[in-house]
């Protein structure tokens, strides 16, 4: 699903934030990305989503070389990307409804079609109800849950969450999880990069750690 | 395109590879409309939202657009002018003073009596005074005058037959043997010269119109700049999730349609309503000049063309820099 071929990363002005990654993550694998802040982490992530692109090395998320994907195409590898993120990235001016869509209405989804699974990734994440509201209406942890529902809603292979837990209290963060875990029993992929030590110790699944940029460990 | 029915109501992600293959977009050309109507609703309610910055683009533009529109209007007319001048092929024959005005009317009956000639105006010599006190406005300098001292006027209008300059010149000439006449004028030069004249008035009114396009360009690209930077979050969200540069595009290319739009029709509004003013004055001028000019307001077509080719200029002054400013926005 996801291969990291000896990528480097290094910016001009920084200097070198990732150094020689190797990994792969295969179809229905759940990996957590542990690190210092700073250790490459969520550069890691922004390769991936070709938010940014790497200096050197193959990065293929399935079957598809992101160094070689031209402009054009990054929305289409986009839309096969579930991205969560640490500050959620919401429309604070949409309500929920309209906020969880976004993927399906960039994608012309039809609107009977994008009402369904909104509410079927509403229902996932407990805000059903809320769908109306706006974003800045609802709490910390709340908003976090719309960002996880429109990762979600375009039933992606892949999610790449950075931080996803970071605003939730344990019994939602363990919900989350749970709901990752319902997700890798149909085959999709997640990378959760999070420096919360109890959770990854908590879920037995494969830590890759990052410090100042090298991977130095891959593995459960 | 028929839309793809999905059988499985359930949420759940299904596992596939496959899901990485081009997803068509279902419902195919509905969808596509669904899209535009909403971006259209969208952009004219956004403009809406700001009624102000809205309003004074658009009053900037339709301004630029009325300046533009208005010269071409003016110019029409003046070449309609000049062109009436040009065919109103017709010379004035001035009496000698001792002619009585049974004279003038024996020659008036001989020069009808010409083939050459369609019909003749005879203006005695009261009735000259008469014009000139009501129109001229110097009516009290005559009055101090012991005597009439303006002649009277035979009007010629020449027969349909007669077309080219050389005739008309030898009718004139023949004219002009008759012992009643003093001198004959056929007033042709200045009428060529006031060709030439408006073809430099045409000349410089299409380059202050380009210019003026041009600023309306950069109007609503600053406009619409301005719109994106307001909406770079929206943008970059939409761009992570998975959006084409054209799906970002299209709001604000609609933007810039309802800019153009609005101040084309705003701009018809000011020229029409500056007409409307001259149009008095325009009457009252031509009746000086005993003519039956009128001032020609725009027709349907450039009314049209006017609506059109403002809203393509704010569709094209929004899509060059939405363009332009996609490519430097990265997310993050």
């Amino acid at each position: 699903m996801l291969i990291f071929d000896h990528v480097f990363k290094r910016y001009p002005d920084a200097g070198d934030a990732l150094i020689d990654i190797n990994f792969h993550l295969e179809k229905g694998e759940i990996a957590f990305l542990t690190g210092h802040s700073g250790a490459g982490k969520s550069t890691l992530l922004k390769l991936i989503a070709l938010i940014e692109r790497c200096t050197r090395g193959q990065l293929l998320v399935d079957g598809q070389n992101l160094c070689r994907m031209q402009d054009r195409q990054v929305p289409l590898l986009r839309r096969k990307l579930g991205l969560i993120f640490q500050d959620y990235k919401l429309l604070f001016d949409r309500t929920v409804f309209d906020n969880v869509a976004l993927p399906l209405v960039v994608a012309g989804v039809g609107r009977h079609e994008v009402a369904r699974r909104v509410r079927a990734a509403l229902d996932k994440v407990g805000l059903l109800d809320k769908e109306k509201k706006f974003p800045l209406a609802l709490s910390g942890g709340e908003q976090q849950r719309i960002g996880i529902a429109r990762a979600v809603v375009n039933k992606p292979a892949l999610i790449l969450a950075d931080e996803p837990t970071g605003n939730l209290d344990p019994q939602l963060s363990a919900e989350i999880m749970h709901l990752f875990e319902q997700f890798k029993q149909v085959g999709v992929s997640v990378l959760i990069a999070t420096h919360d030590i109890e959770l990854v110790t908590s879920l037995n699944h494969r830590v890759l750690k990052l410090e100042n940029g090298a991977l130095i460990k891959s593995g459960l | 395109m028929k839309p793809v029915k999905r059988k499985k109501v359930a949420y759940a992600p299904r596992a596939r590879p496959e899901s990485f293959k081009k997803r068509k977009p279902e419902g195919g050309l509905s969808i596509h409309i669904q899209l535009h109507r909403k971006a259209l609703l969208a952009s004219l309610l956004r403009l809406l939202k700001t009624p102000f910055t809205s309003f004074m683009a658009i009053i900037v533009m339709a301004i630029a657009l009325s300046l533009a529109g208005s010269f071409y209007v003016l110019v029409n007319n003046a070449q309609r002018l000049v062109n009436d001048l040009h065919t109103g092929k017709q010379f004035s024959l001035f009496l000698h003073e001792y002619v009585s005005d049974k004279q003038a009317k024996s020659l008036v009956r001989r020069l009808q009596g010409s083939e050459d000639i369609e019909s003749v105006v005879l203006i005695n010599k009261q009735q000259a005074l008469e014009e000139f006190q009501k129109y001229s406005g110097f009516g009290a300098a005559l009055d101090a005058l012991e005597s009439n001292p303006l002649p009277a006027v035979i009007q010629v209008f020449p027969a349909q037959e007669i077309t080219e300059a050389d005739q008309l010149k030898q009718l004139l000439e023949q004219a002009k043997r008759e012992q009643e006449v003093d001198f004959a004028q056929m007033d042709m030069g200045w009428v060529t010269r006031l060709q030439s004249i408006m073809q430099i008035v045409n000349q410089v009114v299409i380059w202050i119109s380009a210019l003026l396009v041009v600023a309306i360009l950069f109007i609503t690209g600053n406009t619409i700049r301005l719109e994106l930077h307001a909406r770079k979050e929206e943008v970059v969200v939409e761009k992570l999730v998975g959006a084409t540069n054209s799906f970002i595009c299209l709001p604000f290319l609609y933007s810039g349609f309802w800019f153009g739009f609005l101040a084309g029709g705003l701009a018809w509004c000011i020229i029409t309503l500056m007409l409307l003013m001259l149009d008095s004055h325009v009457v009252h001028l031509s009746l000086l000049y005993q003519s039956d000019f009128q001032l020609s307001f725009m027709g349907v077509d450039e009314s049209i063309l006017l609506l059109l080719g403002a809203s393509a200029l704010g569709m094209l002054g929004a899509f060059a820099v939405v363009s332009q400013q996609l490519r430097l926005l990265k997310p993050e």
